[in-house]
């Protein structure tokens, strides 16, 4: 099986973050270039290391060639260069073909930066355009469905469906805020309770506003290489051990069912790869725009059964000292979301829990780590399994 | 802002021409008999290229639905349901449903298709719950 070769077989030797939150007066290109240079910092390269540069185009800045633009203002000149755009999906698909770049010698050391400015680089007219400009134009955008409304429509029918309640989406917010409290670099640190999310302004029924992630600026960057070169470079290398996708649909309307997604085919590419199961996992990076999200993917990942997820997130699990750590930065719901570099954020601090450096937030001997992320309306899925040994 | 009008295309029209006369038309594959939405030039199930245009029955049940509390727009005064519903030929769309307080819509429930002016040469499909009563 071709899937078999990118096992063990590329590393992440550098990760970095901007600040997060609200940026006034910096620039997406500044922001990601802010983070290309920490990434290669961390990494003990400068820039003369890179041959490889991929980015995402950034929403407050569009450029016609993200990519080029970025080496452009970096005067980097790689012989692999390219901009990717798949939603919220991007960041962990695009490690996927990178890392396929690696192996196939496309490159040797490949830099992925991305930065948005979603708080303070749009304004809100310009939001809202970006809003409905994801549903279908003809058969979806005339009936004014939000960014929220979507994923309430997945969440109505896991309610009909399984019996899940308006709380038990609730849970996951409140995980995501008490790791985000262990995390000084996350937006939001206050803790909250159910009561507060079911209290807080209804959006999009059931969803409430808590239900809902952040909006953001910010950027974040890492390094890959070889196997091999990566016993060059200073960190302990965190190594790429299974990369599954799944795409099922663009649009809502169109999806195969509303309650079980991709993921199912995601991470059961990603699992065959390792050779491991869910688990075999310390933690759980899960692609969280919003609370219902969460809980689909940890049915359809495997770590519960189909229509459990809800009974899964009220037993605590996912929390500090639960049986699976799930997003332990904070997440989109709590540490911030710029847009598609957001789940970039899961990647970096997923490197740190697997260097066993995340400080009050580590996740002991953490030796495996699954990060997941999703484009669209759970249209396109990438699950990667990550561990500190090949 | 003004409200969303669809980008219609040539392969559209009978389906837009439809809803202007009152009637919901669907795609009809001629090789596998089974009907599509939204229109295509192929069949999304076999992939043959004849297909016909029906008159579908306009009924249909909730598959999903969401009562929208901020919206799009100045133009989409909150509240209004954004629902996905699932045709009695098969396909599922996503719509409105009108006329109906967030309370009395459940996953499941039969609704009638109306058609709502949205400008001067659209009239856009929308639902009612069915035991409100049919067309306007």
């Amino acid at each position: 099986m071709t899937s078999k070769c990118l096992r063990g077989e590329v590393a992440i030797v550098g990760a970095a973050d901007t600040a997060v939150g609200k940026l006034p007066g910096r620039t997406p290109a500044e922001l990601c270039v802010e983070a290309a240079l920490a990434a290669m910092a961390d990494a003990g390269i400068d820039k003369s290391g890179v041959d490889g540069l991929v980015t995402c185009n950034a929403m407050a800045q569009p450029m016609l060639y993200h990519a080029e633009a970025i080496a452009e203002y970096l005067q980097v000149f790689p012989r692999y260069c390219i901009s990717v755009g798949a939603g919220g999906g991007t960041t962990f698909s695009i490690l996927h073909h990178a890392a396929s770049a690696i192996v196939t010698g496309m490159a040797d050391v490949i830099l992925i930066s991305m930065a948005d400015s979603m708080r303070t680089g749009l304004t809100r007219e310009q939001a809202m355009l970006a809003q409905s400009s994801t549903g279908h134009p003809q058969f979806e955008q005339p009936y004014g469905p939000t960014v929220p409304a979507y994923y309430a429509l997945i969440a109505q029918a896991h309610m009909a469906r399984y019996g899940t309640t308006r709380s038990q989406f609730a849970e996951i917010a409140v995980g995501a805020r008490a790791w985000a409290a262990r995390n000084p670099a996350a937006q939001m640190r206050d803790p909250i309770t159910v009561e507060d999310v079911l209290a807080s302004r209804m959006i999009a029924d059931p969803l409430h506003l808590l239900d809902c992630s952040l909006v953001s600026d910010g950027g974040s960057a890492i390094i890959i290489t070889s196997a091999e070169r990566a016993r060059d470079f200073p960190h302990k290398p965190v190594y790429l051990l299974g990369a599954g996708e799944g795409h099922s649909h663009e649009h809502i309307s169109q999806a195969r069912n509303l309650t079980t997604s991709a993921a199912r085919e995601s991470g059961a590419r990603a699992y065959a790869m390792a050779g491991v199961g869910p688990g075999d996992m310390d933690l759980a990076q899960l692609y969280d725009c919003f609370t219902p999200t969460v809980l689909v993917e940890l049915e359809d990942l495997g770590f519960c059964d189909k229509g459990e997820g809800g009974a899964f997130a009220e037993s605590g699990a996912l929390l500090p000292g639960g049986s699976l750590p799930v997003n332990t930065h904070g997440g989109l719901l709590s540490h911030s979301h710029p847009g598609n570099p957001g789940s970039m954020f899961a990647l970096t601090e997923s490197v740190w829990q697997l260097r066993h450096t995340a400080g009050e937030r580590q996740v002991a001997d953490a030796e495996l780590a699954l990060v997941h992320a999703q484009g669209g309306i759970m249209s396109s899925h990438t699950t990667l399994i990550l561990g500190r040994d090949r | 802002m003004a409200r969303i009008l669809p980008p219609t295309t040539a392969l559209t029209q009978p389906y837009w021409e439809g809803c202007k006369a009152g009637e919901l038309k669907l795609q009809r594959c001629n090789a596998c008999n089974k009907c599509q939405f939204y229109p295509r030039n192929i069949c999304c199930h076999c992939s043959a290229t004849s297909l016909k245009w029906i008159k579908a029955s306009g009924e249909a049940t909730v598959a999903s639905f969401t009562v929208v509390r901020r919206g799009i727009s100045e133009a989409y005064p909150a509240p209004y349901i954004v629902a996905l519903v699932d045709l009695a030929e098969g396909p599922r769309m996503m719509s409105n449903i009108i006329d109906a307080e967030p309370e009395q819509v459940s996953v499941g429930a039969a609704l009638t298709v109306d058609f709502n002016a949205w400008s001067e040469d659209i009239d856009l499909p929308v639902f009612r719950l069915s035991d409100k009563g049919g067309s306007a």
